[in-house]
């Protein structure tokens, strides 16, 4: 096989190593001297990024055939490079739609599983991981293996969640979700406060199947935490249009923007009309499920709008038990360091996913998209320091700054589970990233 | 329309079976790989929400395959109304020259087989009345260029043979076209450096589609490559010399 030339790969905050991008149809082939894998490179930091000393990565968007659909039961099974934005448009019209969905439909299954994803209805349905069956795998000895609750049970919950370091992912499976219709029926309604926030998500919890919130994270004092909440649930055959949502327009970023463009005033001008849009209280309607899940993608390449130096996403989780205030404690740091965050997301979790190392856990989730600049690691420093105080911990998919002393004072436990199940597997730590080498030192 | 598909299994084969059973169009798979045909059949009948797509074992290194597996194809397709071929096998010009088996292998399976393979296609689609014979050749055939010279002249010969089908057989019902891809990923290509206007399988596999439905002769993609070759078309052998394209 042609060896491909040494470039440059990126996550998507533009976080970057050198490296090389293997392609092809055949995974099983072609993954036996590689030691990571990657997606669409939707992560947001250096989890998809190889370490320095082997710049070699799999690219699995080849493999991407479906291999199996129970158009009764909904179990499907595909290659692990398939799209979800190819998932969507195949199956949606016939009813069906993947369990859980990230932010964005520009992802793999592979990184779904890798990353366990959350969606909208993680309060309620959990994680991607919750709904996979099985998964095919190459491991460490070479061997290629299925793994699932019942077969080798450690090495299916560490690889949920597992960022690419227990093995190439082949194959999926899981079971698909029925919808009645394409259409949203969406509520969206003003709040004062971060206080008010976490009421109204919780109460929403019990009644919508999807929840998140939209914070304006310059307001301060009463104001911390104003924002708008938005819920929704699969509008009803009879609610809907009969049509499919129709695709609009999609422009692309086609160049960096300079740096200024997203400053402390830019930011501020946006988070205030953004607020004021939704000037009455609650407004409600029948909307497209791509402008209710996937609003970000409707311009391409919008990371470019950070420039060159990129962003990153602080994504933590602060559990119940750390009350009411502890949100309010992190976005105090970030304000008290003048962090202009330009998107601030706010979601609730109900419980914790199977995977050794994923994300959630019940509580309360906050991200924040933040412009790279000097301060940046002193800022991430700062947040990471208070999460920890809190007892929370946050999202491997995002990270890119974190430090490993804060890493394992977050997870514990967790994580010495994680390393006796890699020691099992992979003792030789084949599989690695630069994510890995920087927060588990190998 | 009932197509029997030669090379469906990646790359633009992949893309344009897809558009076709996804419009209920249906498949017979040829290959050379029966455990990869039946993922491939089994994404393909998923996709298409079609009855299981049927396959047949067929190598373009082994010619005796060829007439067998087109007759296979038409009797699991109770009839046949299109034969596409997108198999080919591809290599730079260094590791060409480098090997001369490999030089070899080469010209045989893009040239001498692939026209065999036609031949018999030919023959089944004459005895239905007629119907497409669509094949992939390349805008490696247009010019004696320095990185495909082997490939090219190989591409070359399949697009004149291609041609001459067409001008025979058009009267009785039988469309011949030629498809010219420039650069476009696919694994076939992995490890080259994209040139501008490299192209994207789904993308190919609309252009493609289309000329199959319209019956156009030849058809270039992505598109500006049709620019593109005239131009190259036009250049004076002292400029070919120098230019490295
Ligand atoms: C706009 C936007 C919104 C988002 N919203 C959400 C959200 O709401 N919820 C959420 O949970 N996430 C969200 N994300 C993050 C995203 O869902 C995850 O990072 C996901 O893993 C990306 O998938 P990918 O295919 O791009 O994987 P990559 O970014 O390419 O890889 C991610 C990780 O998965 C591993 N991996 C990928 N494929 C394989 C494989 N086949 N085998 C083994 N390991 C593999 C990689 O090694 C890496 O560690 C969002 C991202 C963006 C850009
Ligand atoms: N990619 C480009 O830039 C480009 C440019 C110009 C022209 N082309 C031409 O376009 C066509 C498609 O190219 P592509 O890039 O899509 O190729 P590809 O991804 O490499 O796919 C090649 C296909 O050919 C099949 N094949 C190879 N050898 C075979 C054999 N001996 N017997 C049977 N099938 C065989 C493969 O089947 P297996 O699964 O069994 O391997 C595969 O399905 C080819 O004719 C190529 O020459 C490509």
């Amino acid at each position: 096989m042609r060896e491909p030339p040494l470039s440059t790969l990126s996550g998507w905050g533009r976080h970057s190593a050198p490296g090389r991008e293997r392609v092809g149809e055949d995974l099983e082939r072609i993954s036996a001297d590689v030691n990571l894998s990657r997606g669409l490179g939707r992560s947001y930091g250096d989890a998809s990024l190889p370490p320095d000393d082997e710049p070699n990565v799999l690219n699995t968007t080849f493999a991407d055939r479906i291999l199996g659909f129970d158009e009764v039961t909904g179990l499907f099974r595909a290659e692990s490079g398939l799209a979800l934005s190819e998932l969507n448009r195949l199956l949606m019209p016939r009813g069906y739609f993947s369990p859980v969905s990230p932010g964005t439909k520009f992802v793999t299954l592979g990184g779904m599983v890798a990353a366990d994803v959350h969606g909208k209805n993680q309060h309620k349905d959990g994680n991607f991981g919750d709904h996979v069956t099985k998964l095919k795998m190459r491991v460490g000895d070479g061997r290629v293996v299925e793994c699932s609750p019942e077969q080798h049970p450690d090495l299916f919950r560490a690889t949920i969640g597992g960022m690419g370091l227990t093995g190439h992912i082949l194959e999926v499976e899981f079971g698909m979700h029925r919808i009645p219709s394409q259409w949203i029926w969406q509520e969206s309604r003003r709040i004062q406060n971060i206080d008010e926030f976490q009421d109204a998500l919780e109460e929403s919890a019990l009644e919508w199947p999807y929840t998140m919130g939209w914070i304006d994270c310059l307001a301060r004092g009463k104001n911390m935490g104003r924002g708008i909440l938005m819920t929704g649930r699969w509008a009803e055959a009879d609610q809907a249009p009969s049509r499919a949502p129709k695709r609009g327009f999609q422009p692309t970023l086609r160049f960096d923007w300079p740096s200024w463009v997203l400053s402390g005033l830019t930011i501020r001008l946006f988070n205030e009309l953004y607020y004021r849009k939704q000037w009455r209280r609650r407004s409600s309607g029948i909307v497209s499920h791509e402008s209710f899940y996937y609003p970000l993608d409707a311009i391409r390449s919008w990371n470019r709008m950070y420039g060159r130096r990129g962003f990153t996403q602080y994504q933590c989780v602060l559990p119940r038990e750390a009350g009411r205030s502890s949100a309010r404690r992190v976005l105090d740091v970030l304000t008290t360091r003048g962090g202009a965050s330009f998107l601030c997301v706010i979601k609730d979790f109900g419980r914790e996913s199977r995977g050794i190392l994923s994300f959630p856990r019940p509580g309360i989730t906050l991200a924040l998209d933040i412009a790279v600049r000097d301060d940046t690691q002193d800022l991430v420093d700062a947040l990471n320091e208070q999460v920890l105080q809190e007892g929370g911990r946050i999202y491997l998919a995002k990270d890119s700054f974190t430090r490993r002393e804060h890493f394992e004072a977050m997870e514990g436990p967790r994580l010495d589970e994680f390393r006796a199940i890699r020691d099992r597997w992979d003792p030789n730590r084949r599989f690695r990233s630069a994510q890995s080498v920087r927060l588990l030192g190998d | 329309m009932r197509v029997a598909f030669l090379g469906a299994t990646k790359g633009m084969g992949r893309a344009l079976a897809r558009l076709m059973a996804e419009r209920g169009d249906t498949i017979c798979l040829l290959g050379r790989n029966s455990a990869d045909l039946e993922r491939s059949a089994a994404d393909l009948s998923v996709r298409g929400a079609i009855p299981p797509v049927p396959s047949v074992a067929c190598d373009l290194e082994k010619p005796d395959t060829f007439a067998p597996a087109i007759d296979a194809a038409r009797e699991a397709l109770e009839g046949l109304d299109a034969v596409v071929v997108t198999a080919a096998v591809f290599a730079t010009q260094e590791e060409l020259e480098a090997d001369a088996a490999l030089a070899e292998r080469l010209v045989r399976i893009n040239f001498s087989n692939t026209v065999m393979f036609c031949e018999a296609a030919k023959k089944a689609l004459l005895e239905e009345g007629g119907g497409t014979l669509c094949v992939f050749s390349s805008v490696a055939g247009e010019r004696g260029r320095k990185p495909v010279i082997i490939y090219g002249a190989a591409k070359a010969g399949l697009t004149r043979y291609l041609e001459g089908l067409d001008h025979k057989h058009r009267a009785e019902g039988l469309r011949v076209i030629t498809v010219k891809p420039g650069f476009v990923k696919t694994s076939m290509t992995a490890g080259l450096e994209p040139p501008p206007f490299a192209g994207e399988p789904d993308g190919v596999a609309e252009r493609v589609l289309s000329a199959i439905d319209r019956g156009a002769p030849v058809v270039y993609a992505p598109a500006p490559w049709r620019l593109i070759m005239a131009i190259i078309r036009a250049l004076p052998r002292a400029i070919m010399r120098r230019i490295s394209f």
